[in-house]
C-alpha cells in the first residue's frame, strides 16, 4: 500500500507546485491522483504500460489523437474545461470509428489559481472519464507565471482500438448520401458566450458536452454502411460539412427548416447576429450515410438518450466540388461556407 | 420563435415573390433593361443574401449592394489613424468586432493586437466606457462608427462619461451620416438606379422625413424598410408599384418602428455632441461634403482626436480595387477583377470584403443567386 497523500498546502497555486519538489507531488498526488486514482498498488512511474492484448482484442488498427483545451470560462453551464477536455479527445476517436481506451492530460496552471477550482475540475475529469469508459493512465502538470497563461490549459492524448473493417473516412461521400445530425446546434457555442459575462444576457443555454462512443456504436450497428463520421466541434456543422463536401469532391445541399436548433439558441443568435450552424458542439455528430440506411440510422440514434434529436438535414449531391449549399426557410438558396476568423 | 418567424413564412414570400413576379412582367412589356433597386442599408444586403432573397427574384430584377456597411466606407487612412491613438503608450483601444480585420495601409488592429498593442472588441460604447472606469490608469478609446444608428449610443455614452466627469475616456469618432452619401450616388452620372430600398435602422433614429429629397427632387421612388425577409420583399414590392404606377414617393414599409419624424430622445442626443464635419473621406466614393460627423467643441475632453495627435493620414484607395464601382452599383461584386482572386474574407484587399454586410463578403460567403448557377464566381479553395 502507498501512504494515503499528504494534503496540498495553501489555497492557491504558487510556483513552488511546479519546482519538481514536495509542493509538486503533494499537489499530483492530493488533487489529480487521487481524483483519477492511482493504478493499483503500484508506484507512479514516468510513463503507463499498456498491455497490447487489450488493443488487439478490440480492433486491428490504434487510434491516436490529440487536442488542447482552452476555454474561457472554466466553468460554464452543463460543463467544464475537464469535462470537455475528456469528452473532446474520446469523441475525436469515436468518429473514426474506435472504441476509445486510455487518455493522457497534462495541464498547465496559472500562478495564483484556487486549488479549489482545480479540485473540482479534475473531479469533473474523473467522473467524465468513467462515464466515457476510458481510463486517464499518464499525465503531467506545470506551472507557469501569472499572466503567462490563461488560469487552467488542459492538453488530452487518447488511443483506441479501430476493429477490423470499419472504414470511415471524410472522402468517402458519394451523391445520394444523406446528411443526418444527433440533435440540437450550437448548445455549446451559445452556453460559453452567454457565460462569459461580457454580453449581460441572462441565458439559460446549457453545453452539450458528452461522449459520444455509445452513439457511434449504436449508429454503426444500425448503420453499417456509414461512410464519415465528423464531431462537430470549432466551426460548427457547416465547417464539418463543407470539409466533407471538399474531401470527398461532392456538393452538399442543406435544409434549413430540417437543420435543428433550439428556440433559446435561435434567440440568442438573433440578438448577437449569429449562425447557429458556425457554433461549436460538443455532443454532436455530422454522419454521411448510404440513402438506403438513413432511416435505420436516423432511428438508432433517435433511440439514445444523446440522440433524441437525430434528424436527416441535407443529402449529398453531384455538382460543383466541395461546395455547400442551404436551401433557406424562406424558399432562397445561398451558400454556406467555412467560417472566416472567429 | 415569436416576432421573428411571423416575418420569415415562406407561404408569404412565395405569395409576395408571386405578385413581385406580376408587377415586373407588367413593367417589362413597356421597359426593355432589367430594373435596378439599390438596398442602402448593409443589414439589408446582409439579409438578402442570408436568406437567399436574390435566388427568388426574377431575372428582370436586379439588386444593387449600396454603401450602408460603415466599415466598408472605411478608408485605410481612418485605420492607420486609429493605430497611430492605439500605439500612444497607456491607451486601450476599443473597437466593434467588424472593424477589426479591415485593413489600414500597414496591418489591420486584429494583426497590430497580436503584435502586442491593447485592442478590444466591445458590444457597445458602455463596454468602453465601463473598461475606462475600471482601469483609471489608462486613456480608454472608442472607435465610434457607424450611420446614424449607432450615433446615439456613442453621444449617450459621451454624455454619461461627461455627467460622471470621467477623465480617461474618449472617442475616435468617425460616425457618418446617410443622406449627402445618398445625394452624391444619385448625382453620380452614370446613374442606373431605378429605386431604393431605404435603410430601416438609420430611419428609426431620423424618420422617414430626411429621405424626401430621393423623391422630389431625384423622383426616384423609395421605401423604408425592415430586415426580416418578408420586409424585404414586400419593400420591394412596394418600390415596384410606385414604379409601375409613375410614382415617386418616400414610402414607410418599416411603420412599426419607423416614424416620419424619428426618435426624439436620440436626435437630441445627436445634436447635442456632434456637428457635421465639411467633408468626409469614403472609401471608394472618395470626399463626400458634410458626410461626417465629429464632437462638438463643448465636449472636446471626450473627443480622441484633440486629446492626441491623430496623423489623419490619407491613403489612396489600392488601385486594383474596384470597391466604388460596386458600391455606386456600376458593377456587381463578382465583376470585380480582383473578387475571390486577391481579394477574400481571409485577406480582404477592400473593405467590401470584409464585413458580413458588406456587399462583397456576402456575395462571396453566401453567392448570389445567379452566382449559384454561373460561371467563374466562386473560386475553389
Amino acid at each position: 500500500m502507498i501512504a494515503s497523500p499528504r494534503k496540498v498546502r495553501g489555497a492557491r497555486v504558487t510556483l513552488a507546485h511546479g519546482g519538481g519538489g514536495k509542493a509538486m507531488k503533494d499537489l499530483i498526488d492530493d488533487v489529480f491522483v487521487r481524483a483519477f486514482g492511482a493504478p493499483g498498488d503500484a508506484p507512479l512511474e514516468d510513463q503507463a504500460r499498456l498491455a497490447l492484448a487489450g488493443f488487439t482484442a478490440i480492433g486491428d488498427r490504434l487510434a491516436f489523437t490529440t487536442d488542447a483545451y482552452v476555454v474561457d470560462p472554466l466553468e460554464f453551464p452543463g460543463g467544464d474545461i475537464g469535462a470537455l477536455a475528456v469528452y473532446g479527445t474520446v469523441n475525436d476517436l469515436a468518429v473514426g470509428g474506435a472504441v476509445p481506451l486510455y487518455l493522457s492530460c497534462a495541464v498547465i496552471l496559472e500562478e495564483g489559481l484556487e486549488i479549489d477550482l482545480i479540485r473540482r475540475i479534475a473531479r469533473s475529469m474523473a467522473e467524465a472519464a468513467r462515464r466515457a469508459q476510458v481510463q486517464i493512465v499518464t499525465g503531467d502538470t506545470k506551472v507557469v507565471p501569472r499572466g503567462a497563461c490563461d488560469k487552467l490549459f488542459i492538453t488530452t492524448t487518447g488511443v483506441g482500438a479501430i476493429p477490423s473493417g470499419r472504414e470511415l473516412g471524410v472522402g468517402r461521400a458519394r451523391p445520394g448520401d444523406v446528411v443526418i445530425v444527433n440533435g440540437w446546434l450550437g448548445d455549446h457555442g451559445a452556453a460559453i458566450l452567454g457565460a462569459r459575462g461580457d454580453l449581460r444576457l441572462d441565458s439559460p443555454i446549457e453545453s452539450d458536452s458528452a461522449p459520444l462512443h455509445e452513439l457511434v456504436e449504436v449508429l454503426l450497428a444500425a448503420a453499417p454502411g456509414t461512410r464519415c463520421l465528423r464531431d462537430a466541434t470549432r466551426g460548427g456543422v457547416a465547417t464539418v460539412v463543407n470539409e466533407i463536401a471538399g474531401a470527398s469532391g461532392v456538393a452538399i445541399e442543406l435544409d434549413e427548416d430540417r437543420t435543428p436548433v433550439r428556440p433559446e439558441v435561435r434567440g440568442f443568435c438573433e440578438i448577437l447576429g449569429l449562425d447557429p450552424l458556425y457554433l461549436a458542439n460538443e455532443g454532436k455528430l455530422v454522419a454521411v450515410v448510404p440513402a438506403a440506411e438513413a432511416d435505420a440510422a436516423v432511428a438508432a440514434l433517435a433511440a439514445h438518450p444523446l440522440g433524441a434529436g437525430a434528424v436527416a438535414i441535407g443529402t449529398v449531391a453531384e455538382g460543383r466540388p466541395g461546395r455547400v449549399t442551404m436551401q433557406t426557410a424562406l424558399g432562397g438558396h445561398r451558400i454556406v461556407d467555412m467560417l472566416i476568423g472567429e | 420563435m415569436k416576432y421573428v418567424d411571423e416575418f420569415r413564412d415562406r407561404e408569404k414570400a412565395r405569395a409576395l415573390t408571386l405578385e413581385i413576379t406580376k408587377v415586373l412582367d407588367r413593367i417589362a412589356a413597356v421597359r426593355q433593361q432589367p430594373l435596378k433597386i439599390m438596398e442602402v442599408c448593409g443589414g439589408h444586403t446582409h439579409s438578402i443574401f442570408r436568406y437567399g432573397i436574390e435566388a427568388l427574384m426574377p431575372p428582370t430584377l436586379e439588386l444593387v449592394h449600396g454603401p450602408g456597411c460603415p466599415v466598408c466606407v472605411l478608408p485605410m487612412g481612418r485605420i492607420d489613424d486609429c493605430l497611430a491613438i492605439a500605439e500612444q503608450p497607456g491607451v486601450i483601444f476599443t473597437t466593434f468586432g467588424d472593424a477589426i480585420r479591415v485593413p489600414g495601409s500597414r496591418q489591420s488592429l486584429l494583426q497590430a493586437k497580436a503584435e502586442g498593442l491593447d485592442i478590444r472588441m466591445v458590444y457597445s460604447p458602455m463596454d468602453a466606457l465601463a473598461l475606462a472606469l475600471a482601469h483609471p490608469d489608462r486613456e480608454v478609446v472608442f472607435f465610434g462608427l457607424g450611420f446614424e444608428t449607432t450615433m446615439p449610443s456613442t453621444a449617450l455614452t459621451i454624455l454619461a462619461a461627461a455627467g460622471d466627469g470621467v477623465r480617461n475616456f474618449s472617442v475616435f469618432c468617425n460616425h457618418i451620416t446617410i443622406v449627402p452619401t445618398l445625394k452624391a450616388i444619385l448625382d453620380s452620372p452614370a446613374l442606373e438606379l431605378d429605386g431604393f430600398l431605404g435603410p430601416g435602422h438609420v430611419a428609426t433614429v431620423i424618420g422617414t422625413q430626411p429621405f424626401e429629397f430621393v423623391a422630389r427632387h431625384y423622383r426616384r421612388p423609395i421605401v423604408v424598410a425592415g430586415f426580416e425577409p418578408l420586409d424585404v420583399l414586400q419593400a420591394i414590392w412596394m418600390v415596384l408599384r410606385q414604379i409601375e404606377e409613375g410614382r415617386a414617393e418616400v414610402e414607410n414599409q418599416y411603420a412599426r418602428v419607423v416614424t416620419p419624424t424619428g426618435s426624439r430622445q436620440a436626435l437630441e442626443a445627436i445634436t447635442s455632441v456632434y456637428e457635421l464635419r465639411p467633408f468626409f473621406e469614403w472609401r471608394g466614393l472618395g470626399s463626400i461634403d458634410h458626410s461626417g460627423v465629429r464632437i462638438r467643441p463643448a465636449y472636446a475632453a471626450f473627443d480622441a482626436e484633440v486629446k492626441f495627435a491623430v496623423p489623419n493620414a490619407q491613403i489612396a484607395d489600392p488601385t486594383a480595387c474596384q470597391c466604388g464601382e460596386v458600391l455606386k452599383g456600376a458593377i456587381r461584386p463578382h465583376e470585380c477583377k480582383v473578387f475571390g482572386t486577391s481579394c477574400t474574407p481571409e485577406m480582404p484587399l477592400g473593405a467590401l470584403m470584409v464585413s458580413t454586410e458588406g456587399a462583397c463578403a456576402a456575395s462571396y460567403h453566401y453567392g448570389g443567386a445567379r452566382a449559384l448557377g454561373r460561371g467563374r464566381l466562386r473560386v475553389m479553395r
